[in-house]
């Protein structure tokens, strides 16, 4: 049975720089439960991540594994019906608390979604968009550092003539990365990833997932994967979920070649999901 | 067994070509011949207004149409000059009256009251407004501010003009900010931006075309309305006074009043304001068309 897994997954196992289990946890999540309505979607999910490590959350549709990502930013309280319980800890602080400034939390906890999202603004502008929410800089300070996002994004040398050009001319990969740029201007300390490349051509796919790598050195990531081998290409922590339990959380190398939990080995091996 | 994999229905005794009646034939052409010809009908009686316009409205135009005041009963030529320059004001005032209220109540029910109860309640009411007759907006502005202010004033009409684009503006203005995918909001709160940030500067920004087009339209609305003036605005053959008191002249009540009128230039300037009018709504039309075709192409 494990030389089937050895064969699926191991072109793509230890690309992604090995997992520090030393690293002391950002995200810690205590007995969460998410309810959409009277729906209970998320049961009980403890889990810890890392800092400066990036974890990838997998599943069958429907595991809950957006909602765990979306509990993160508290983007779900935009919805009046959806709500959590339980604590999710930041740094120690409970950002689940109703005294939590969620647009603070929202500067320190990024998020880039599945479509690309740019605003109807210029390319500067869309990266600007965020700084100009919490900071107050000067015209020369501003563009230090939208250049220095858009380097960081890897898009700098395909835009910095066209600044001044609308973001939605952009090509899909490229309005992606631009979405990463945004986020990471403002300096957060997590960025959560909900399936950034499952709207994205193979190639483009390659240049953000070599981003992720390099965005690794500074800060923690959580990424929500369709795509096993993305996972075990990128991440150095893998949680398994299925309908809404966490069933197995480990290092990645370890999830995919020596999995504990025969769902995990199941799913990861394609028999189900 | 291998024959039956190649044996199309169509091809076999049981189900022959020729299946389908010929009266279906007939009805699907029929259909289609009535459609056509109704909509000919709508277009052909459209196009002989535009032309009778043009050839009776073409004639009565001048410079002096432009430039004169209207004539008093038995008086030689004369124009509408005050009349067009009466409009004006009237239909910017209701304007600018209109569209804030317009814009943000069409933003509350896009953005903030959704599905709510109240929502659904003041976008039915919204809904009714639409479609109330325009006399009987009138008749209430007369009742709310003609008869308290003591005299008929531009103010009552640009205010009743307002009440008719109010529900125009509201409406468009909710279904552009629909259009905006929810996931570009969600992008905004994401960055940590209150939520009317994301409507002022994302949300608003998005459906930007869209909603001058509604504002745009809600003026070629009120730019012909008659009966909501006849009871504020009134009309009379001077220029406007500086303090909007008092009738104001206006291009569809006096359209109203020379038509019907048996001076033969009374009738010739009638043709000539409503030509006017009319070629003024078209252009704003295009302008609101050429707009949200702009918008799509970005």
């Amino acid at each position: 049975m494990s030389s089937t897994i050895a064969v699926n997954t191991s072109s793509a196992i230890g690309n992604a720089a090995a997992a520090d289990t030393n690293a002391p946890a950002r995200i810690a999540v205590k007995k969460l439960n998410f309810y959409y309505g009277d729906f209970r979607s998320l049961k009980d999910i403890s889990l810890d991540f890392y800092d400066r490590q990036v974890t990838a959350l997998i599943g069958p549709s429907g595991c809950g594994k957006s909602t765990l990502l979306r509990t993160f930013n508290r983007i779900y309280s935009l919805y009046p019906e959806q709500r959590a319980e339980g604590q999710i800890l930041l740094d120690g602080q409970n950002v689940l608390l109703p005294s939590i400034d969620v647009n603070e939390l929202r500067a320190r906890v990024g998020m880039v979604f599945q479509k690309p999202t740019p605003f109807p603004m210029s390319i500067y502008d869309n990266i600007a968009f965020g700084i100009r929410l919490y900071e107050k800089l000067s015209r020369s300070e501003l563009d230090g550092r939208v250049e220095e996002a858009l380097r960081k994004a890897a898009l700098w040398d395909e835009v910095k003539d066209k600044l001044r050009q609308s973001g939605m001319g952009l090509s899909g990969g490229q309005q992606q990365r631009l979405c990463i740029a945004r986020t990471i201007a403002q300096r957060p300390e997590v960025i959560l990833l909900d399936e950034p490349t499952s709207a994205l051509d193979p190639i483009s796919t390659g240049k953000i997932e070599e981003l992720i790598e390099q965005l690794r050195s500074e800060f923690t990531i959580v990424i929500v994967t369709h795509n096993m081998q993305q996972a075990a290409r990128i991440s150095q922590f893998t949680a398994f979920m299925y309908l809404g339990e966490l069933i197995e959380f480990g290092p990645t190398t370890k999830m995919f070649m020596n999995p504990s939990k025969k769902q995990t080995q199941d799913y990861i091996t394609g028999r189900f999901g | 067994m291998d024959t039956a994999v190649y044996d199309h229905p169509a091809t076999t005794a049981h189900a022959p070509w020729g299946r389908v009646r010929r009266s279906r034939h007939v009805a699907d052409r029929a259909l289609k011949i009535i459609c056509t010809l109704f909509t000919g009908l709508g277009a052909f009686v459209l196009g002989w207004i535009l032309l009778m316009l043009l050839v009776e409205g073409i004639g009565g135009l001048s410079p002096a149409v432009f430039t004169e005041t209207t004539p008093g009963p038995g008086t030689e030529g004369g124009g509408i000059a005050n009349a067009i320059v009466g409009s004006l004001i009237l239909t910017i005032l209701g304007v600018m009256i209109a569209t804030p209220i317009g814009v943000l109540a069409g933003t509350y029910l896009a953005e903030y009251g959704k599905n709510s109860k109240l929502a659904t309640v003041i976008r039915f009411v919204n809904d009714i407004l639409l479609a109330a007759p325009s006399i009987l907006i009138g008749l209430f502005v007369y009742i709310l501010m003609v008869q308290p202010m003591g005299g008929y004033s531009g103010w009552a009409g640009g205010v009743a003009l307002a009440i008719i684009a109010v529900p125009v503006i509201v409406r468009s203005t909710e279904d552009m900010l629909r259009l905006v995918p929810g996931s570009l909001r969600e992008a905004g709160a994401a960055l940590g931006a209150p939520m009317s940030t994301v409507i002022v500067k994302i949300s608003w920004k998005a459906a930007r075309a869209g909603m001058v087009t509604g504002v745009i339209l809600a003026t070629a609305r009120i730019a012909g309305e008659t009966a909501p003036l006849l009871f504020t605005a009134l009309n009379n053959n001077f220029w406007f006074s500086p303090s909007l008191m008092g009738g104001v002249s206006n291009l569809p009540v006096t359209i109203y009043q020379f038509a019907l009128a048996p001076y033969e230039n009374w009738r010739q300037l009638a043709w000539a304001g409503a030509l006017i009018i009319t070629l003024s709504i078209l252009a704003l039309s295009i302008v609101a068309r050429l707009l949200l075709k702009k918008d799509k192409v970005r």
